[in-house]
């Protein structure tokens, strides 16, 4: 800092005239555009605006100047520098533009390495199925029940209608657990499960039951001994069997999408009277399959009609051992085995495949199947 | 049940030109699940005629004898022909099947004219086999004398071309199981009528004055309430049975056997009613019905010696029991190659009591399917009768007469109301087609004002009476007739309408949380599989479970599949050791699978007598009771990590899964429930001594992660290392928080701390870190361990463990003071508890 003019000199100071600064600028001006990077461009503000550039040692001799001059040549000189502070600013900008391109071209890396750190993991098709399925009916107003896998003989056949030594008993091969007297068996289907939603809640009810039940069958292509079924049980009063249909529809709209039916074939079940196969009309060719030898449909083997699961009303006796007063309310029930599901839907086509473990089946489908 | 299509025909006027599969399809519509529907000889293409054999020319210069037959297939056939036929089970006169040139016999063989032997052999004489008929290839076919003339077409007495439906009766309608039921449902579906051969008694000659009919009897009619003998004699046992009915055999599944049993089973296929004949010869005394004495042995028409109990139902005469009732004959009585009497048993026997035996034998005969499903209570004189009638025309010999002791059979009358069936439905369904349709399956109906024993209400609507016909056993309660009413209304003709549900509450919490558990186990990359529940005592042994391990006395299968596996599991972790080590051998060795689901805990009684009635509900004690009989079921988690944790890959080395990942993946379930869980070292035969952890919750224990023992990792044939974890999930879920309360999000500025504290090795981390928390105060807002030191730094055995402690005030700015007053509390807490000092 130049100290302050306290003695007076009278003397021109040839560096502040009007030509000599316009001078000072234009070399300023050459000299950052001549800068090719950020560096030169910093030894160019060095030089020409820093505290020892020509125009800061003029600036400094302005208090040399008689005071008529002084105003005059403050306002050169700081319209000088500001000038050149403009350049600068410019020029850093393209500089760092420059740079900034440069830099990121540089640090490009190859996106499509693989990101598997940390890869997902995967539920089981079936679990996530029954999940599925379960929503649609929660979101129906249904709750979701449930019981246990070894069950009470009375409950999984006498309460469901299947007295002993009924033949329907011999259509389920069921294991007995501790002695074929023990009262105890592994649940064959899903439908204890109704007994025990009527037992314990209070109507009406409606309840969706997904669960695993077990049969005596070897493991082979198309049968498993442990396997899962979902099951549905409306008690109510005045429930219809057309109100089992419509549900049945909404059902498979749900699942398979806008506009796909179900077909209700005769059928029985000593739970429910009257009693239905359920079959769904093919999500696939929705049909067009039949009698077209030219697009024959894998799904449903051209048959247009895919075989899903059984249902019908509950049969007054079941209601009769749960206590429900059958001249009041009606019921309907329905039940699918899932396996079957995933198997039609997901086009798997070895049950082992969903009993084995192999982790790329499960992988395969991750978190939704 | 297998029903040819012109067997139906003969009962009811199909439309002409519908085919087996249109009808088929009108009978699956009225619940009939037909499952195939198969043509007879199908693959013949092209004329079959019959031929009559003129001579026969043994040609001998071959290996094989071979016959040059002129056989005369009528004049628009060629006239007579010469074909070489290599069997030699015919002479000149007789009837065959001959198949000329052109045609196409079953696997596409085309018959042409050929040289062969030496002549040009012009055209097939047929054997069954080659026809598709049936197996038998020991000759040609030979027609019997009087089926037809030479050059008719042949097909039609063979049977080539009928269609059979083969058709899965469910076990409500065992009516359907013959011919008789089947044309029935036709008739309904076709709307025709229905000529009912069941209600037709067959003409027979007057009995022989001078002969006694086989006496017969019932000892108990809670056993067989109805049972008939008729009696032949001078029956001629060298008779063989017709072509078209051994045809119908074959198409309906059955080996036609001698006129006797091809006749009794050709009634019993025809009206449903098994028939059984006795060589009368054989018997001594009446043949009466009753129950047998426990230990008593027979031996039944397939060789089997079998031992009885007191509620077997059997047929005995004087001298021992001789059949197994409604389900398998005695070898000693059969009918044989000699017979000339014959004794034919119909009869009706209680359709449980024939299950039970049935079972218990384990005896599957046609016979005892239709007794265990209900025969026609009223056809067994019928159907005998229908029987002797064939017997005496195609067999000859006398007609003795008929024995027969019946009870009285309880009619079944059901009152329906007229608005059951629609209402059932949810339809409208006419008076007059509830009435219609109760008719044409056999019920009489009537109109009745008041129903009785029915509600007031529902008393003064119009009912009906309704009789069911004897061979609907099934038809006892309104909802039978219901149903008869809507099947046969259409199923097709249904509404569809939804029910208005209640409003839903949506997931229980434990269903809500095991979904948690499992998307964030998937999320954090392990594979859920689902495995069987059994497994046997090496399972549990390859686990090094001691003898007195609670795991071990689980509930035992009756009827394992594999005797290797009578157990039901009490730990998942076997069935996760079995999926890790398939897929290891299937090159997948890196992996982590986890599996939520039942186990089952505590044995099962080997026998119960409770069995409350199920006319009403069960009483407290008995519902109760019966929950008793069973074992705990709790919901388990469990997981196997193997090989590495994290991969191997262009941002480094692989990590491989250890101890601390099992626990890890604990703590990961117990965060997914809103917990922080309680880790200990622990020990679980299992697991790996010193790597061990036990995981609690509020003070109980709910399981174990941590390293496998070296010895299971061996036995299950695992990698070194192999890591696992099991929890009781629903314990852990019981202990979940309801609601969760929010934290207190401080926004004033954060001082962190670090503190290095040496302690002895043996002090668990969690509890210098407890001590810490516990000496900081409330200032503290989180404390982590970031770097565990051992070696020449620090004494000998023991560790140093540096802390990065964090502090926030919720309402100013701490002050050094403050903060450093924080951590000397922590520091002291720690010093006293654990022994720790300053590093």
């Amino acid at each position: 800092m130049s100290g302050p003019n306290t003695s007076f000199d009278p003397k021109q100071v040839a560096s502040l005239d009007a030509e000599a600064v316009e001078g000072m600028v234009a070399a300023a001006v050459d000299a950052i555009a001549a800068a090719g990077d950020l560096v030169a461009l910093k030894e160019a503000r060095l030089a020409h605006a820093g505290d020892r550039s020509p125009l800061a040692l003029a600036n400094r001799e302005i208090g040399a100047l008689p005071p008529a001059a002084k105003a005059d040549a403050g306002k050169r000189v700081g319209q000088a520098r500001a000038r050149i502070k403009e350049a600068l600013e410019a020029r850093q900008m393209v500089l760092e533009a420059e740079r900034d391109e440069r830099v990121l071209v540089e640090e490009t890396v190859d996106v499509t390495l693989p990101t598997d750190r940390q890869p997902l993991g995967a539920r089981h098709p079936l679990t996530t199925l029954m999940e599925r399925v379960a929503d649609v009916f929660l979101s129906m107003g249904y709750d979701i029940a449930e019981g246990p896998e070894v069950e009470a003989e009375w409950v999984n056949f006498d309460a469901l209608n299947v007295p002993p030594d009924h033949p329907a008993r011999t259509m389920q091969d069921t294991f007995f657990v501790g002695s074929p007297d023990s009262g105890v068996v592994l649940r064959t289907q899903t439908s204890p499960i109704q007994i025990r939603a009527m037992l314990d809640r209070e109507l009406p009810i409606y309840v969706v039951a997904p669960g695993r039940v077990f049969r005596t069958d070897e493991l082979d292509a198309t049968h498993t001994p442990v396997f899962h079924q979902i099951e549905g049980l409306a008690v109510d009063k005045g429930i219809t069997m057309g109100d089992l249909r419509g549900t049945l529809d909404h059902f498979a709209e749900a699942m398979f999408g806008e506009g796909i039916h179900t077909r209700m074939r005769p059928s029985y079940f000593p739970f429910t009277e009257p009693s239905a196969e359920v079959d769904l009309e093919c999500f696939v060719c929705r049909g067009e399959s039949v009698g077209n030898a030219e697009r024959p449909c894998r799904t449903c083997g051209s048959e247009g009609w895919i075989e899903w699961g059984g249902c019908g009303m509950v049969n007054p006796r079941v209601l009769q051992a749960v206590g429900i007063d059958p001249a009041v309310y009606r019921g309907f029930a329905f039940g699918m085995g899932v396996e079957r599901t995933l198997m039609f839907r997901n086009g798997v086509s070895d049950m082992r495949d969903m009993v084995e473990g192999d982790i790329r089946f499960s992988l395969a489908f991750g978190v939704e199947a | 049940m297998r029903a040819p299509l012109s067997w139906l025909r003969e009962l009811v006027d199909i439309p002409v030109g519908e085919s087996g599969r249109d009808v088929a399809r009108r009978l699956i519509r009225a619940g009939l699940e037909v499952e195939t529907v198969d043509t007879i000889g199908a693959g013949v293409d092209g004329p079959l005629l019959v031929g009559h054999v003129l001579e026969v020319e043994e040609l001998t210069e071959f290996k094989k004898p071979i016959r040059w037959c002129q056989v005369d297939v009528g004049t628009a056939g060629g006239g007579v022909r010469g074909i070489i036929c290599g069997a030699r089970n015919f002479v000149v006169g007789d009837l065959v099947v001959v198949a000329l040139p052109g045609t196409v016999l079953p696997g596409g063989f085309e018959i042409a004219s050929r040289p062969t032997y030496g002549k040009v052999s012009d055209g097939m004489i047929c054997s069954e086999r080659e026809l598709a008929l049936g197996d038998d290839h020991d000759g040609i076919m030979v027609l019997p004398v009087g089926v037809g003339e030479p050059g008719d077409d042949a097909a039609p007495i063979v049977g080539v071309g009928d269609e059979v439906l083969d058709i899965a009766i469910t076990p409500d309608r065992g009516y359907a199981l013959s011919i008789r039921g089947i044309a029935r449902e036709v008739a309904i579906a076709y709307g025709v009528p229905f000529q009912d051969p069941g209600l037709e008694l067959a003409d027979l000659p007057a009995p022989l004055p001078d002969r006694v009919p086989q006496d017969c009897g019932t000892d108990d009619p809670a056993g067989c309430d109805l049972f008939t003998m008729r009696t032949i004699v001078g029956f001629d046992p060298g008779a063989s049975s017709p072509l078209w009915m051994q045809r119908r055999l074959v198409a309906c599944g059955m080996r036609p056997v001698s006129l006797a049993v091809d006749v009794t089973n050709y009634v019993m296929l025809e009206l449903g009613q098994p028939l059984h004949a006795y060589d009368m010869d054989k018997l001594q005394g009446a043949v009466r019905a009753g129950w047998a004495v426990p230990g008593e042995p027979f031996e039944s028409l397939d060789h089997v010696a079998r031992t009885l109990q007191a509620d077997d139902l059997v047929i005995r005469d004087d001298t021992g029991v001789i059949g197994l009732a409604g389900v398998i004959g005695g070898l000693h009585s059969e009918i044989d190659d000699d017979t000339t009497a014959i004794a034919l048993e119909a009869a009706h026997f209680v359709p449980e009591v024939v299950a039970r035996a049935g079972r218990r034998h384990k005896v599957s005969s046609e016979a005892g399917r239709r007794n265990e499903r209900g025969v026609d209570r009223d056809l067994a004189p019928y159907a005998s009768a229908r029987a002797a009638a064939l017997l005496l025309e195609f067999g000859g010999g006398h007609y003795v007469g008929m024995t027969a002791v019946e009870s009285a059979r309880a009619e079944s009358v059901i009152h329906l109301a007229v608005s059951g069936p629609g209402d059932v439905a949810g339809m409208e369904i006419p008076h007059e087609t509830v009435t219609g349709l109760l008719e044409a399956i056999g019920c009489e109906v009537e109109p009745v004002q008041a129903l009785e024993g029915q509600a007031p209400d529902v008393a003064t609507a119009p009912g009906l009476r309704v009789t069911a016909p004897s061979w609907r056993p099934d038809l006892t309660d309104p909802i039978d007739l219901v149903e008869e009413v809507i099947r046969l209304n259409g199923y097709d003709l249904l509404p569809s309408t939804l029910p208005a549900a209640p409003l839903g509450r949506g997931l229980t919490r434990e269903q809500r949380l095991r979904r948690r558990v499992g998307m964030v186990l998937a999320a954090r990359g392990l594979v859920e599989v689902l495995t069987y529940p059994f497994l046997g005592p090496a399972d549990l042994d390859a686990l090094r479970l001691p003898e007195d391990d609670p795991r071990r006395r689980s509930p035992r299968l009756a009827n394992p599949l594999s005797d290797e596996q009578p157990l039901l599991r009490a730990t998942l972790l076997p069935g996760l050791l079995a999926v890790v080590r398939r897929n290891a051998g299937r090159g997948l060795a890196d992996l982590a699978v986890f599996e939520v689901g039942s186990v089952f805990l505590g044995e099962v009684a080997e026998e119960t007598g409770l069995r409350p009635p199920v006319h009403r509900r069960p009483s407290h004690e008995e519902w109760t009771g019966l929950n008793d009989l069973l074992p705990h079921q709790p919901m388990h988690v469990a997981a196997v990590l193997s090989g590495n944790r994290d991969p191997e890959g262009w941002w480094g080395a692989a990590r491989p899964s250890s101890w601390s990942d099992a626990i890890e993946v604990a703590r990961v379930v117990g965060d997914s429930c809103g917990l922080t869980l309680d880790v200990a070292a622990g020990e679980d035969p299992a697991f790996h001594p010193g790597r061990c952890a036990r995981i609690s919750v509020a003070g109980e224990v709910v399981g174990y992660a941590g390293e496998l023992h070296p010895r299971v990792v061996e036995a299950n044939g695992l990698q070194e290392r192999t890591s696992a974890l099991w929890m009781d999930l629903d314990a852990v879920i019981a202990a979940a928080p309801d609601v969760r309360p929010a934290p207190v999000v401080g926004t004033h500025p954060m001082a962190k701390e670090d503190l290095a504290v040496v302690v002895d090795r043996a002090v668990p981390v969690a509890d210098v870190q407890a001590a810490l928390v516990a000496g900081a105060g409330e200032l503290l807002e989180s404390v982590r361990l970031f770097d565990v030191y051992e070696g020449p730094q620090v004494p000998e055995g023991s560790r140093s463990l540096a802390f990065a402690l964090r502090f926030r005030a919720p309402d100013r700015t701490l002050d050094a003071a403050e903060t450093a007053a924080a951590r000397e509390g922590a520091l002291a807490e720690a010093a006293s508890r654990c022994g720790a000092t300053l590093r």
